[in-house]
């Protein structure tokens, strides 16, 4: 199956706020549990306890320091995991078949049973979205919540990946991107939602929004000091006219 | 070709949802605990997610509350009752039965109690139960109980308190929905965690400005519009000096000062007099206002916007007197508060100060909020609308753990009073059951008598120097000297003194120290090398300084090796709790709300809830509340006491299902109450009608709401007091007036410190410690319990020390390098790794990583002992010593606030690891968590 | 990226044993098929070092219990086609031997098919790398050369020795000369070139905030390490890497080469080509280290501290 689909019913994948996004880890946990009671085999963690424990995680948020030339560093949290690339290398070049886009909504996932854990598709993957679980040795990475999203199991309202339904300060949204009247297309389009590394021609789904401009408003002063009070005399007077006119 | 997989897309997710209350942190959100039958068939927890329903979290839940899982698993979890065997702080321990602990804590409490009730100390730390924990200390009769509020924020909460009857903390939230501008100071995380993620997300959606102020732009300070990367310690001159811009500008809202506030009230003029500075009260001690049309002195609540705000009167009785207002404008018009003079200070540029100043003012009446709302105020005044000024405010550590704390808090409600903006549409709103006046609080009790109850709770509000609990001589009459002129307003306690003052006998020895839920080896002790040292400190009889110490804990910490006896707790899953209105609530602006937890899973262990422990104990000792009058158990275990306890009549600690179960608020106790918590999600809610959803302080619909939930007993109206009179009393005692007056070496400092209007005075800066270094809470992490949580510590587990480029160039450091951090009292040897967005001058941290080595199961070469490190051994609970014989508290003078956030420090390159100081190893009596977790396999077969 | 041992013998190996596979039928089309101590010797040392290598790369996999999948996805996927076409290879070189033992004919169109299908199978291994680009040291026409260079330089190399050993070695020390002074030539070129190259991935365009400032990784989103450090997060200081270049290059590269040509001067051709091919393969060992020890993956933009 690593041949893509020429192009999927629907795209569906993440618009990740890096304006909101203040770096919490709670979208990580989240999805650590969910997946490691669900999607194929356990998400293992390696020497939990111990001096150096490896875990498998689909999703990491790291932070980011970004200096500009003039003015202060700001630092930009930045979660980070599968963007179910449209043209996903890690899929085409799987030995087994067992990496593969899915043709109805484009969601980029691992049979785990025929994986070989050959890692070759993690170093296809630019963005670093892949991890053979260190138990299993199979590959993890995210599954856009395949088993959440079409659960009936699961009431309607939280058939949103684990993640996304977590966040807390609402810095993670799920859709539909190939609609462009999605609520994801919209805040795409309105905010200026970019791809990441475009130079590695992956063409990702997921996109992120940018931070805001941080700089500070203008303000215009004069018009709104009807009055400049430096003296508390000049102040009571100014009071008095004020208590006048309650 | 192989053919995509057939894959289930509905696979099965869990047997049961049970509905409770998170509590790996205290904010307290609601949790769907999902259980699936587990390798031996019993239920096991799949996965916890937030409950939509719950007014705190709406769904919604943070990295902690989802690593719940590896918590309730974690193999550092206490198994049985705890005999220390081996010498304190080694960990050897035999394991006893529940009979032989509580046997043991009867002959060690029972003679206290019928000797001397004070030579137990019993303080309870991260409590959620402390209307329960206080009132089995007050029933055994001991002054000396408090939880941890001393050393975490109780300058915010009594500077809340006593200038507008709510603090910060998690008593009030900003007005997410309609504020234009946050102002966001000194928060890394705090409390209302998902709240305040909710709200600032729900800010960015709308488009609302957020200005942080923070040496450090990391979290929600990364995320805000403008950052204001000021020096520690220095907010309080920054906040006056936008006052000053403010009031320059005639940006204040004279109506609601008018209104809402004592800025009329009138403060007798009498250099020199006793009643100098005091508010001028007639007979029946109401304080008077002048009335500008009658042209005479009245009692507040008859004049509303008639009053004066300036110019001296002549009271009947003769004194003169100025409206308080003129005090302030003449204060702080004053050019010692103008941009220019303060900005270096600050760390802030001038100009920014003054757009800042323009900015509030421009949200706050340029933006305006009109509600038509009508609502009718205490006054019995009828108005149209509700006026809103959008500008919100929320502070906390990065302003409470310093030395001038209070007064810095106190100056940030100043700014919100000047600005009408605390309870209104689109300001701070308060959460029920605040605001509560310092009126409606009572006063400290120390009053102590073998076999006796206290005759009353311990903490309260002081309201002048008559209030302290001192003695003939002066000598405080608590363990921790709350309430003495060492920190008058301690209306916290101060649990971080007392192991200090307890080895120094000072004020009095101690038998035996009964800790509950605190870390006090370790990361919520001030100078921890030295709390290890003191807890192992001998007299000269060769015994333990402190005789006995019990504790419980549900894992294994630092804190459970430096203990005689362990009562290991269940984790919050395994147990009945109550977060009580009695308490800290879990309330929203617009709604009451309380909450439980119930045991979601059976414990495995031979492990019981301390709160029924509690019970036990208390009955087995025979305390008043705790037996029945034929000496048998009053309550089974805590779930009981929950459902059956009144505090007053008719209130318990629940507010829902009250009576029949159709009751809210005041009702005869129900026996089903906590199976309707349960079917109810776990929680309650009262809402708040609707008129009465602003303006709380005096809004007729809101008191008598209020009322009807039994918050207090008839409508109590109040106002802020920007001038703080209680404040001026201890001034005047200090001045010399008044029967009681502090003792000499004190005199100075709570003159200067308890300022009626807000004042701000440097923190101290000891002589070639250039440097601030500070802490910030993790967001996936909660103190100390974390890092035996296998997926969190993962995240957070060998943290460095943060210093900014030109200090890190300075020293010659590069990443990864080893420095010394030298503070005056003490020195550190750690990894360090540059930062550029930090204030210049402050070095900062992850707080609480550091392990000690053998701690919380870990692997004995965890990076949480090899790589992570404590500030706290820089820090003191005392000054180094000044030579006078004194011990000189580093707190706040007001409320005895640790002051953690002063520390300064220098730093120097070193030659490599490992780290300094080293606290040894201690064993582990759970043993150690090994190999791999592959959690949840069963499931994915 | 990590330098696994697995996969550099297996690459070492396993070019070295379809390069000898290529020396020992090509020349059947011209009737020059091996035989006698040639044939054996050649045959068990091909295979020998062919299957090993191939084997040594199973060793890499997480389920090697379950290789036999890697040889569905050949359409696609450069790792299945070569895992195809090393099995065609060698049964199309067993085939070839058999055919020689059995003096069939059909050996003349056996052995130089075989030596073909084993350049596309080195082609192919080189293409597993070449076609990443996510690394760019790799992402080059240049590794593929130098895999096929290296290749035949090494299967060569053995052949001559085992010529001379049986024989006589005539051109065959020229021939090993020549292929494996173009796999160097074709590493110094990649790596000059990797050294000049500016990395087409950066924490600025990894992040996309470039057009805010300069982007620096502040906090790792883990402080433990983790499946991608440990894999993609290698790096070898660039000092280490220079001493080690030219040692690979001096060990298998230069003395090879010079050995080569005093063998074919006639000088003991035997002793001089084996110490030749042993000395090729060890630096070969070292060149495949610092194949892998130097390539930067791009998601390493993601975890740059250093960046100004
Ligand atoms: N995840 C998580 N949540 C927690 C906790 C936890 O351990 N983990 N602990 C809980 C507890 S007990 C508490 S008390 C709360 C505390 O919650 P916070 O009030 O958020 O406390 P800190 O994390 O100490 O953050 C203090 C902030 O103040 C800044 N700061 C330091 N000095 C100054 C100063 O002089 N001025 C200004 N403006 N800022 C300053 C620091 O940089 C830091 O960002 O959090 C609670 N919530
Ligand atoms: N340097 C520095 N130090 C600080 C601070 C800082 O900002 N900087 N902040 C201070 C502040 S504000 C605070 S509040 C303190 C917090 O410090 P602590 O209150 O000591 O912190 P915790 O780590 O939360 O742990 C208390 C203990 O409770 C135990 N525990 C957890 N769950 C349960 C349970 O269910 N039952 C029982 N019985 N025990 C349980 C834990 O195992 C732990 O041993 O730290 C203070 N220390
Ligand atoms: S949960 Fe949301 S805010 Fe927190 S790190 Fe993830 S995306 Fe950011
Ligand atoms: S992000 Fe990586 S793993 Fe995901 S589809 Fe793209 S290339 Fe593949
Ligand atoms: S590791 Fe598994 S999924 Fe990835 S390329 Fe190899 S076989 Fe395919
Ligand atoms: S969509 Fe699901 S699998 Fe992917 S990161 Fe989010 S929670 Fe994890
Ligand atoms: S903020 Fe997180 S840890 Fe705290 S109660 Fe809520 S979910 Fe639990
Ligand atoms: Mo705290």
């Amino acid at each position: 199956m690593t041949a893509l689909p020429g192009k999927t019913d629907r795209t569906l994948g993440l618009v990740i706020d890096l304006d909101t996004c203040v770096g919490c880890h709670a979208c990580v946990v989240s999805c650590k549990e969910w997946n490691t009671g669900g999607y194929g085999a356990p998400l293992a963690d390696a020497d939990a306890w111990g001096a150096e424990p490896v875990g498998a995680f689909l999703n990491r948020v790291h932070t980011f320091e970004v200096t500009p030339d003039s003015g202060a560093a700001m630092n930009v949290h930045f979660p980070k995991s599968c963007l179910h690339c449209a043209d996903a290398p890690c899929v085409t070049v799987c030995p087994t078949g067992a990496s593969y886009k899915r043709a109805e909504d484009g969601i980029v996932l691992v049979n785990e049973t025929a994986c070989i854990g050959c890692g070759l598709c993690a170093w296809a993957c630019p963005y670093g979205a892949r991890e053979q679980d260190p138990v299993e040795k199979v590959m993890k990475k995210c599954t856009l919540c395949v088993d959440r999203i079409y659960n009936d199991n699961i009431p309607e309202q939280d058939r949103i990946p684990a993640c996304v339904r977590t966040c807390p300060a609402g810095a993670r949204h799920f859709g539909d991107l190939s609609d462009p009247g999605s609520e994801v297309s919209r805040l795409v389009a309105e905010r200026g939602g970019f791809d990441l590394m475009p130079e590695q021609g992956t063409s990702p789904v997921n996109k992120y929004l940018p931070p805001r401009a941080r700089e500070p408003e203008s303000i215009d002063l004069a018009a709104l000091c009807d009055t400049d009070l430096a003296e508390p005399t000049g102040f009571f007077a100014w009071l008095d006219r004020a208590l006048e006119r309650l | 070709m192989t053919a995509p997989p057939k894959l289930d897309l509905s696979p099965k997710v869990s047997d049961e949802i049970r509905k409770t209350t998170c509590y790996m942190c205290a904010c307290r959100c609601g949790i769907d605990v999902h259980l699936r039958a587990g390798e031996d068939g019993r239920p096991k927890v799949r996965f916890i997610e937030g409950n939509r329903d719950h007014p705190v979290n709406r769904g919604v839940l943070c990295a902690k509350g989802s690593a719940g899982i590896m918590q309730q698993y974690s193999p550092a979890r206490l198994r049985a009752p705890l005999r220390r065997v081996g010498p304190r702080g080694c960990g050897e321990f035999q394991e006893i039965s529940w009979d032989e602990a509580l046997q043991q804590a009867v002959d060690w409490l029972g003679p206290i109690r019928d000797k001397d009730p004070k030579r137990l100390a019993f303080f309870t730390g991260r409590d959620q139960s402390q209307s329960f924990t206080g009132w089995w200390a007050q029933q055994f009769g001991t002054p000396n109980y408090a939880a941890h509020g001393g050393f975490c924020s109780v300058n915010m909460a009594a500077a809340g308190i006593y200038t507008m009857g709510g603090a910060f903390w998690e008593f009030g939230s900003p007005d997410w929905e309609r504020t234009e501008l946050f102002l966001l100071f000194g928060v890394a995380e705090d409390h209302d965690s998902n709240p305040i993620k909710m709200g600032l997300g729900r800010l960015k959606e709308r488009g609302a400005k957020v200005i942080a102020v923070n040496p450090v732009r990391t979290g929600y300070n990364a995320v805000a519009d403008e950052w204001v990367g000021i020096t520690p310690g220095t907010d309080g001159l920054f906040v006056l000096s936008l006052i000053h811009e403010l009031l320059r500008g005639g940006h204040v809202d004279l109506d609601y000062l008018l209104r809402y506030t004592n800025a009329p009230q009138l403060v007798v003029q009498n250099p020199g007099g006793a009643d100098h500075g005091l508010i001028a009260r007639d007979a029946d001690g109401t304080p008077l206002v002048w009335d500008r049309a009658e042209r005479r002195a009245r009692p507040w609540q008859e004049v509303s916007t008639g009053a004066a705000l300036h110019g001296e009167v002549t009271l009947a009785d003769g004194r003169k007197a100025l409206p308080s207002f003129e005090i302030l404008v003449s204060r702080y018009m004053s050019n010692d508060y103008a941009p220019e003079a303060v900005a270096a200070r600050c760390g802030v540029e001038a100009d920014t100060i003054r757009r800042i100043a323009a900015e509030l003012a421009g949200a706050a009446f340029g933006k305006e909020i009109r509600l038509s709302r009508p609502w009718t105020d205490l006054r019995g005044e009828r108005h149209q609308e509700m006026v809103g000024r959008p500008v919100s405010v929320h502070a906390m550590r990065g302003i409470s753990a310093h030395s001038n704390g209070f007064q810095t808090a106190r100056a940030i409600h100043l700014l919100q009073i000047l600005l009408g903006s605390v309870d209104c549409p689109g300001g701070f709103r308060f959460k029920p059951p605040y605001p509560k006046p310092v009126r409606a609080h009572p006063t400290p009790h120390t009053e102590a008598h073998p076999r006796a109850p206290l005759p009353g709770p311990h903490l309260g509000y002081p309201r002048g120097p008559e209030d302290l609990r001192i003695d003939a001589e002066g000598r405080p009459e608590r363990i921790d000297k709350a309430f003495s002129w060492d920190a008058p307003l301690a209306v916290h306690g101060l649990m971080h003194m007392v192991i200090s003052n307890a080895v120094a006998g000072d004020p009095y020895e101690i038998d035996t120290l009964f800790l509950y839920m605190a870390n006090m080896a370790w990361n919520s002790s001030m100078n921890t090398a030295q709390v290890m040292e003191m807890l192992t400190a001998t007299g000269d009889d060769g015994e333990y300084r402190i005789p006995h110490i019990i504790y419980s804990d549900a894992y294994s910490s630092e804190m459970v090796a430096y203990a005689d006896l362990i009562l290991p707790d269940t984790t919050y899953l395994e147990r009945h709790d109550c977060i009580s209105l009695l308490d800290r609530p879990i309330s929203e602006p617009e709604a009451a709300a309380d909450a439980i937890r119930w045991p979601v899973l059976e414990p495995d262990r031979d492990v019981r809830g301390f709160q029924s422990v509690l019970i036990d104990l208390g009955a087995r000792l025979g305390l008043p509340g705790f037996v029945n009058d034929d000496g048998s158990h009053r309550y089974k275990d805590y779930a009981d006491y929950i459902a059956r306890h009144e505090r007053r009549p008719g209130i318990g600690p629940l507010a829902g299902f009250r009576g029949d179960g159709s009751q809210t608020g005041r009702g005869a106790p129900n026996p089903g109450q906590v199976d309707r918590y349960r079917e109810n999600g776990g929680f309650f809610t009262a809402h708040i009608p609707e008129e009465g959803h602003y303006f709380k302080m005096a809004n007729r619909a809101y008191q008598d709401w209020a009322v009807s939930m039994g918050f207090f007993d008839e409508p109590l109206a109040f106002t802020f007091d920007i001038y703080q009179e209680t404040l001026r009393k201890f001034q005047l005692a200090a001045e010399g007036h008044g029967p009681r007056e502090p003792p000499d070496h004190l005199r100075e400092t709570i003159r200067a410190a308890f300022d009626p209007l807000p004042s701000w005075a440097p923190v101290p800066a000891p002589e070639g410690y250039p440097l601030h270094a500070v802490t910030q809470r993790p967001a996936a992490m909660y103190h100390s319990w974390g890092s035996q949580n296998a997926w969190l510590r993962q995240i957070h587990g060998a943290v460095p020390l943060y210093v900014p480029e030109p200090v890190m160039q300075a020293a010659g450091l590069a990443d990864g390098d080893w420095a010394w951090v030298i503070s005056p009292h003490g020195r550190i040897r750690v990894p360090v790794a540059m930062t550029r967005a930090a204030s210049p001058t402050t070095l900062w941290t992850w707080n609480a990583i550091g392990k000690r080595r053998g701690a919380w199961a870990l692997g004995l070469n965890a990076p949480e002992a090899d790589k992570s490190f404590l500030l706290n051994h820089l820090i003191s609970e005392l000054h180094p010593p000044k030579g006078d014989g004194l011990r000189w508290s580093n707190s706040d003078p007001v409320t005895g606030q640790a002051a953690w956030y002063d520390l300064r420090v220098r730093i120097e390159k070193a030659d490599g690891g490992p780290l300094h100081p080293d606290t040894g190893a201690q064993e582990s009596p759970v043993g150690r968590g090994r190999g791999h977790l592959t959690f949840g396999r069963e499931w994915t077969e | 990226m990590h330098p696994a041992a697995s996969i550099i013998a297996f690459t070492v190996a396993s070019g070295a044993g379809f390069g000898l596979i290529a020396a020992l039928g090509l020349p059947a089309a011209w009737g020059a098929a091996p035989t006698g101590a040639l044939f054996w010797w050649g045959f068990v040392v091909a295979f020998a070092l062919a299957i090993g290598g191939l084997l040594a790369s199973t060793l890499h996999l997480g389920h090697p219990e379950r290789a036999v999948r890697a040889f569905s996805q050949w359409r696609t996927s450069w790792l299945s086609r070569e895992g195809v076409l090393a099995v065609a290879t060698l049964a199309v070189a067993g085939a070839y031997a058999l055919s020689i033992l059995g003096g069939l004919p059909v050996a003349r169109i056996l052995g130089p098919v075989a030596a073909v299908l084993s350049l596309v199978t080195v082609f192919a291994t080189s293409m597993i790398y070449a076609q990443l680009r996510t690394v760019d040291r790799w992402h080059t026409p240049l590794t593929p050369v130098a895999f096929l260079g290296f290749a035949l330089g090494s299967g060569v190399t053995i052949a001559a020795a085992l010529h001379a050993a049986t024989g006589e070695a005539r051109l065959w020390p020229i021939a090993a000369l020549v292929f494996t002074a173009i796999g160097w030539i074709a590493r110094r070129r990649a790596w000059n070139a990797g050294d000049r190259r500016a990395p087409t991935s950066t924490p600025e365009t990894a992040t996309g905030l470039g057009h805010l400032g300069r982007v620096r990784l502040f906090e790792a989103p883990h402080t433990g390490p983790n499946y991608l450090l440990k894999e993609m997060g290698f790096v070898v200081a660039r000092r280490h890497a220079e001493k080690l270049r030219i040692l690979a290059a001096g060990v298998g590269g230069f003395v090879p080469m010079i050995l080569d040509i005093v063998a074919w001067a006639g000088v003991a051709p035997a002793l001089l080509l084996s110490l030749s091919a042993i000395l090729l393969l060890a630096g070969l060992v070292v060149e495949r280290w610092l194949f892998f020890a130097e390539a930067r993956h791009a998601q390493m933009a993601f975890y740059d501290r250093s960046h100004t």
